[in-house]
C-alpha cells in the first residue's frame, strides 16, 4: 500500500469547476474520508487520482511516484464506482475474476479461485456467484463492485459511496469488514460518503470540500471539534450543529456574528426560555427541537424530564464555537 | 382469471397482432414460395395457365442452373451410349446433351467473397470508427458524421461513370477487391451511424472500470465493448450482407468476367434456350440461402435483447 499526494490538484469541466487547487496527503494506511454536499468535487478528485480524468493543473503521486502521464492500469489503484458498473455480459464470478485476469496481475486460476471465493464470502455473495451481473438486486451490485476492488491489493482503494444503497444491518456488516481490511492489510483507503455514522466511525482522517476545494483535512474528532468554519461545522455532527445569531443569548462573544452550538452544547436549566416543538424519540436517545425567537435549535433531551411540545425550558450555551461575518472562525 | 395487470397486453390485443403479423408474413412469403415452387417444376408446369399449385416435382431447372447444354438431332442422340447419371437422363429428354458446366457456381462464388468480404471489412471498420466517434473528442465530429451520411443522400449509382473510370484506371474492374472495396465504401456510412447509435448506449463506466482493472483501452474495448455490441453489431451486419448480396448495377457495370457475382449472372440464364423459368427460379432459391442462414444464425443475437441494467443510473 502507499502514501497519495495531491499537489494544487485542479480540474475544470468547460467553465464547471471540478476540483481546484487541492493539496492533500493520505498517509500511508490512512483511511480518509471525503465529506462535502453534491457537487463539491469528490467523485472529480478520485477520478483524477485514478487517472480516468486528465489534471488540467498540479501533480499526484502514489506511493512516491508522480503518476500525472501514466494510464489507470499503471496506477495500480482499486475503484468503486458511485455508479457502479458490472459488466453485464458476465456472471458474478467472471466480475470479480476480471480485475484479476488483466494482463498486468494476469493471476493464476486457482489463486483466482480462492480470492473470489474469500471476498464472496466477506460480501454475503456466495450464492450469487453463478448469477449473471444483470439478475442482482441493487445492493447486490453494489457488493459484487466493492468485490471487483476488494480481490486486488492495489496501492490505494478509491470507494465512492460504496455502501449507499444497502440495508442498515449490511451496511453495518460492511463497515467492519472494511475497516478490518484496512486495518489488517494496511490498506490505503480515500473513501467518499454522506453518511456521518460510516465518516465518524471508519475515518482516521477526513477531508472536507466546498466548491472543489479541500477547506479542511485533519481526523474526524479534529473536524468535530475545531472545524475552520461554518461550513465544516455543518458537514460532520447528527444532528446538524445549531448556527445561531451571536447575540441570542444576551452579549455577543467578541467579535462572532454567529455561533455553533453542537446538540450536546447547550445546557438546560438555565438562560433564556425556550418553547419545546418535537420532541423524537430515537431509541436510545430522544431529540428535541426547541424555538427561540424565530430559531430551531435542536439538542438531546434529559432523560429524567418529561417534556410537552408548548412547554418552556430553560436553556444556555456551553462552549460555543464563534465565527465571523464570513462564517471563518475566531475561536 | 380476475388479475389484471398494465404490462401484460390483453388477450383480444394478443389474437389482434399475432392475425396481423400472419397476415403480413404472408404477404410477404407467398412470392417467395412461388420462386421455390417454380425451381421444381417442369418448364412447361412452370408457364401453364392456370398456373399449377400441385405438380409433379422435377429437378430439371437445377440442372440447367448448373450446366450448359446442346440440342443435337434425333440420330446422334441414338447412337450415344445410354445416360449415366441422372441429370445426364433429364437433359437427354429435351433431345439435348450436357455441354459442361455452367457458370453459375463461380458466380456464386463470387457473390459470397463479395459479400461477406465486404460486410466483414464494413463492420471492422465501423465498429473501430463508431468507438471513436462515440468515445473521443474528435474535432469537427458531427461535421465528419454528416459527410458520412451525405455519401447515401443520393443513389450510389448516380456516381457510376466516375467510379468506372477511376476503376478502369486503378484496374480495379471486375476485380473482387475492387467489388469488395465499393460495397464497404457504401455500407461503411450506415455502418457508421448504426453502430454509433449502439455504442453511444453502452455506458462508459464499463471502460473505466476495465481501464482500473489493469485493461488497456484496446482491451477494454475488446472484452467489455464489443459483447455488449454484439446485438448491433449482428443488424448491421445483416443490412450490410443483404445490400452487398442484392446489389445489381454496380456490378452490372464493373464485373463481366472473374469478380461477376450472381445477381447480374442470374438473369442470363433466360437466353439459354429460350424463357428457363425453372432454371431461374432454382438460382433465386439458392442465391437466398445465405442470406437465410446467415440471418438465422445471428438470431440469437437479434432476440437476446440488449443487456442493459447493471449500472446504476
Ligand atoms: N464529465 C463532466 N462534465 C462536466 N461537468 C462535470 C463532469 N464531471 C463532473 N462535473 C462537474 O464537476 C463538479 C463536481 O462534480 P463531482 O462529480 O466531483 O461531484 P461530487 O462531489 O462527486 O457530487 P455527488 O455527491 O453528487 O456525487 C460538479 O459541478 C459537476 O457538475
Ligand atoms: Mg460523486
Amino acid at each position: 500500500m502507499a502514501e497519495v499526494v495531491l499537489k494544487d490538484v485542479s480540474k475544470s469541466f468547460g467553465s464547471t469547476v471540478g476540483v481546484a487547487g487541492i493539496d492533500m496527503t493520505i498517509p500511508d494506511g490512512a483511511f480518509v474520508v471525503l465529506l462535502g454536499p453534491t457537487g463539491a468535487g469528490k467523485t472529480t478528485t478520485l477520478r483524477l487520482i485514478s487517472g480516468l480524468e486528465k489534471l488540467d493543473r498540479g501533480e499526484v503521486f502514489i506511493g512516491g511516484r508522480r503518476v500525472n502521464d501514466e494510464t489507470p492500469a499503471q496506477r495500480d489503484v482499486a475503484m468503486v464506482f458511485q455508479q457502479y458498473s458490472l459488466y453485464p455480459h458476465l456472471s458474478v464470478r467472471e466480475n470479480l475474476a476480471f480485475p484479476l485476469k488483466s494482463p498486468i496481475l494476469n493471476t493464476p486460476a486457482e489463486e483466482i479461485t480462492r480470492k473470489v471465493a474469500e471476498v464472496a464470502r466477506v460480501l454475503q455473495i456466495t450464492h450469487k456467484l453463478d448469477n449473471k451481473a444483470t439478475e442482482l438486486s441493487g445492493g447486490e451490485m453494489q457488493r459484487v463492485s466493492i468485490g471487483r476492488a476488494l480481490v486486488r491489493e492495489p496501492q490505494v482503494y478509491l470507494m465512492d459511496e460504496p455502501l449507499s444503497s444497502l440495508d442498515a444491518k449490511l451496511r453495518t456488516d460492511l463497515r467492519i469488514e472494511l475497516k478490518r481490511i484496512q486495518a489488517s492489510l494496511g490498506a490505503t483507503i480515500l473513501y467518499v460518503t454522506h453518511d456521518q455514522i460510516e465518516a465518524m466511525t471508519m475515518a482516521t482522517h477526513v477531508g472536507v470540500l466546498d466548491q472543489g476545494k479541500l477547506v479542511q483535512f485533519g481526523t474526524p474528532r479534529d473536524i468535530y471539534e475545531n472545524p475552520n468554519s461554518v461550513y465544516v461545522a455543518s458537514r460532520l455532527g447528527q444532528p446538524r450543529i445549531n448556527i445561531l445569531p451571536g447575540d441570542l443569548f444576551g452579549t455577543a462573544p467578541k467579535g462572532a456574528h454567529q455561533i455553533g452550538l453542537r446538540p450536546e452544547h447547550v445546557t438546560q436549566g438555565e438562560g433564556r426560555a425556550a418553547q419545546v416543538g418535537r420532541v423524537e424519540h430515537l431509541g436510545d436517545h430522544t431529540r428535541l427541537h426547541l424555538r427561540l425567537d424565530g430559531h430551531e435549535i435542536i439538542t438531546l433531551a434529559d432523560p429524567h424530564a418529561d417534556y410537552q411540545p408548548g412547554h418552556e425550558v430553560d436553556i444556555a450555551p456551553r462552549d460555543p464555537l464563534c465565527f465571523d461575518a464570513s462564517g471563518d472562525r475566531i475561536y | 382469471m380476475s388479475s389484471f395487470s398494465v404490462t401484460e397486453p390483453s388477450q383480444r390485443s394478443k389474437w389482434f397482432a399475432g392475425t396481423l403479423v400472419i397476415l403480413y408474413a404472408l404477404i410477404t412469403m407467398v412470392p417467395l414460395a412461388w420462386i421455390m415452387l417454380t425451381g421444381f417444376k417442369t418448364p412447361p408446369d412452370s408457364i401453364s395457365y392456370p398456373p399449377k399449385v400441385f405438380f409433379e416435382p422435377s429437378l430439371e431447372g437445377y440442372v440447367n442452373l448448373f450446366t450448359t447444354r446442346t440440342r443435337i438431332g434425333q440420330e446422334a442422340l441414338d447412337a450415344l451410349p445410354p445416360p449415366d447419371t441422372w441429370y445426364e437422363e433429364i437433359v437427354r429428354e429435351r433431345d439435348m446433351v450436357i455441354a459442361g458446366p455452367s457458370k453459375f457456381g463461380e458466380r456464386f462464388l463470387n457473390s459470397v467473397i463479395i459479400g461477406f468480404g465486404s460486410t466483414f471489412l464494413s463492420i471492422v471498420l465501423g465498429t473501430l470508427a463508431a468507438y471513436a466517434f462515440s468515445r473521443f473528442k474528435i474535432p469537427l465530429a458531427d461535421d465528419l458524421l454528416f459527410f458520412i451520411l451525405s455519401t447515401r443522400m443520393m443513389p450510389p449509382i448516380a456516381v457510376a461513370i466516375p467510379i468506372f473510370l477511376m476503376y478502369r484506371q486503378l484496374g480495379l474492374s471486375d476485380t473482387h477487391l475492387g467489388m469488395i472495396l465499393l460495397y464497404t465504401a457504401v455500407n461503411i456510412s450506415l455502418a457508421v451511424w448504426l453502430l454509433k447509435g449502439f455504442i453511444d448506449e453502452i455506458p462508459r463506466e464499463y471502460e473505466e472500470a476495465a481501464l482500473i482493472d489493469g485493461y488497456t483501452r484496446f482491451q477494454a474495448f475488446y472484452k467489455v465493448v464489443l459483447p455488449q455490441a454484439a446485438t448491433g453489431i449482428a443488424s448491421t451486419a445483416i443490412f450490410c450482407l443483404i445490400f452487398a448480396w442484392n446489389e445489381y448495377a454496380f456490378a452490372v457495370l464493373l464485373t463481366s468476367g472473374t469478380a461477376q457475382t450472381a445477381p447480374p449472372f442470374i438473369p442470363t440464364i433466360i437466353g439459354v434456350g429460350g424463357l428457363d423459368w425453372p432454371a431461374v427460379a432454382a438460382g433465386a432459391t439458392i442465391f437466398l440461402l445465405p442470406v437465410m442462414i446467415f440471418t438465422v444464425a445471428l438470431r440469437k443475437h437479434l432476440l437476446r435483447g440488449i443487456t442493459f441494467g447493471a449500472v446504476r443510473k
